[in-house]
């Protein structure tokens, strides 16, 4: 019997976490997202941003992360609209362009906000590093034209934009090692101010950047994406997420407590025999 | 001939990239701006390359009936309608490749991530032991940093995101410095094997 338990069918386990993400998905339960100082950090800094300066999102991850990440740009694209701030939209992803667009249209609905005048999807380059140096410069040296091609520097939103001197702050929403590099090369090199929203498995890697003061704040997974939605009062797919997600850990959970429990009265009982 | 020319255009240009991040000069600015155009335009090059590449073996997968080569039929399928909608109509709203993307490529690729969730409830009930004590310890921050991360968990138990907060920002954070400082030692160590051509390997050679 124990040695059953010990090799639980993994058919089981998958029949289990289907159903921890199926059953709050179809009973619409619904949690708290709470708070956390990272993502208020984030918020308030945008929300102390005087009227008319721009914030930089740029859109580091393709497809794969989208239901963990696109929330938080939701919510940021939405807030910095809402706050009369302009929105540059970018990405070293190629297909995250799409993404982009899909953002900035949902984020500007209900606002009366114009493309090309308060924000602007300025597409895929090629290059990290390079890109990130090459807008220190000159933001319309690399970005020539945006997504609809169209000359960046004949747009309303580049009236005064020319580098990191003309941007209020830097969002990089992540799902590899993006963020190191704006640190390194955006905040090191021309002290542009950079906030990250990353996967909750890549959150870890930025705390010791958070402690140095070198990002402003952080946007932690899934979770940061609902804390964020809750500031800005305007609960979305990430809010309704919580309930799947809460369900699938607490399901990890029992499973891990449960596996180590067998395992001690097994090992106990081999002890013995 | 062959390695010499790569190895002193790779010493004077990393020279040349050094100097000009350390100097604040309009000059200095100039000669980043054409750099970062020739990286951009060699970057766009790479993705090509990558995609010839990427066709060619799949072909080939094909030609020589090799195993799974199916999949490999699908994959020159998409290649070929994608880059014909692409080129030919757009890849704006309301084209057919944006209706794709969307429709098709994104939910794949976003229920591709999501089955990992069923292999990491499998994994971790299988591998995750309190076999000696610094798995234990391993097993008990992670069951607080995963208790901490969501909703229930304040439920249950009030100050449960501050205990996971304190073990992210404190011992976490410390061994995660190390780690970083490690890395990045190494970085720099292998940079200057590189500039230096101590580092051969990505030349086709090998280290001397």
């Amino acid at each position: 019997m124990l040695d059953k338990l010990l090799h639980l069918d993994r058919r089981i386990i998958f029949i289990l976490m289907a159903l921890a993400v199926a059953v709050p998905v179809a009973g619409g339960w619904r949690f708290d997202a709470g708070s956390n100082p990272r993502t208020t950090d984030v918020y308030n800094y945008i929300n102390d941003l005087p009227k008319g300066s721009a914030v930089m999102l740029v859109f580091d991850y393709g497809p794969a992360s989208m239901p963990e990440l696109q929330p938080m740009a939701l919510a940021i694209s939405r807030h910095v609209l809402q706050r009369d701030l302009r929105l540059l939209a970018l990405t070293v992803y190629p297909d995250a362009p799409l993404l982009i667009d899909q953002a900035l249209q949902q984020a500007s609905e209900g606002l009366n906000k114009q493309d090309g005048v308060d924000y602007v999807n300025l597409g895929f380059k090629p290059g990290l590093v390079n890109v990130i140096l090459g807008m220190g410069s000159d933001i319309g040296g690399v970005f020539r034209t945006d997504f609809k091609e169209r000359r960046f520097r004949d747009l309303e939103i580049a009236r005064g934009l020319r580098n990191y001197d003309n941007i209020g702050l830097v969002i990089d929403l992540a799902s590899s090692s993006t963020p190191g590099a704006w640190i390194l090369y955006g905040y090191q090199r021309y002290h542009v101010k950079v906030a990250a929203g990353v996967t909750a498995v890549m959150a870890q890697d930025y705390y010791p950047y958070l402690q140095t003061g070198q990002l402003i704040g952080l946007l932690n997974g899934m979770k940061g994406a609902a804390e964020y939605e809750k500031l800005i009062g305007a609960p979305g797919k990430a809010t309704s997420a919580m309930g799947p997600q809460s369900c699938a850990h607490f399901l990890i959970i029992v499973l891990v407590v449960f596996g180590n429990v067998v395992y001690f009265i097994s090992r106990r009982r081999a002890r013995r025999a | 001939m062959k390695i010499r020319i790569p190895l002193i255009l790779t010493f004077v240009t990393a020279l040349v990239m050094i100097v000009v991040f350390f100097t604040p000069h309009r000059l200095g600015d100039y000669v980043q701006t054409k750099l970062n155009d020739w990286v951009m335009v060699i970057g766009g090059l790479g993705l090509v390359l990558g995609l010839v590449s990427l066709l060619q073996r799949h072909l080939r997968k094909i030609a020589h009936r090799q195993q799974d080569w199916g999949y490999s039929v699908v994959a020159v399928v998409g290649f070929a309608v994608m880059s014909i909608v692409g080129v030919g109509w757009g890849i704006q709203e309301g084209t057919v490749f944006n209706w794709i993307f969307m429709n098709a490529y994104l939910p794949l690729d976003a229920t591709m991530f999501s089955i990992l969730a069923f292999f990491v409830a499998s994994a971790a009930f299988r591998t995750f032991r309190a076999r000696s004590v610094e798995a234990a310890l391993l097993l008990g921050a992670a069951l607080v940093v995963m208790f901490g991360r969501v909703p229930w968990g304040q439920l249950l138990f009030k100050p449960s995101p501050l205990v996971a907060e304190w073990v992210m920002s404190s011992p976490a954070l410390g061994a995660k410095r190390a780690i970083l400082l490690g890395v990045s030692l190494g970085g720099i160590a292998m940079s200057l094997r590189i500039i230096l051509g101590i580092e051969r390997s990505h030349l086709g050679g090998e280290s001397e």
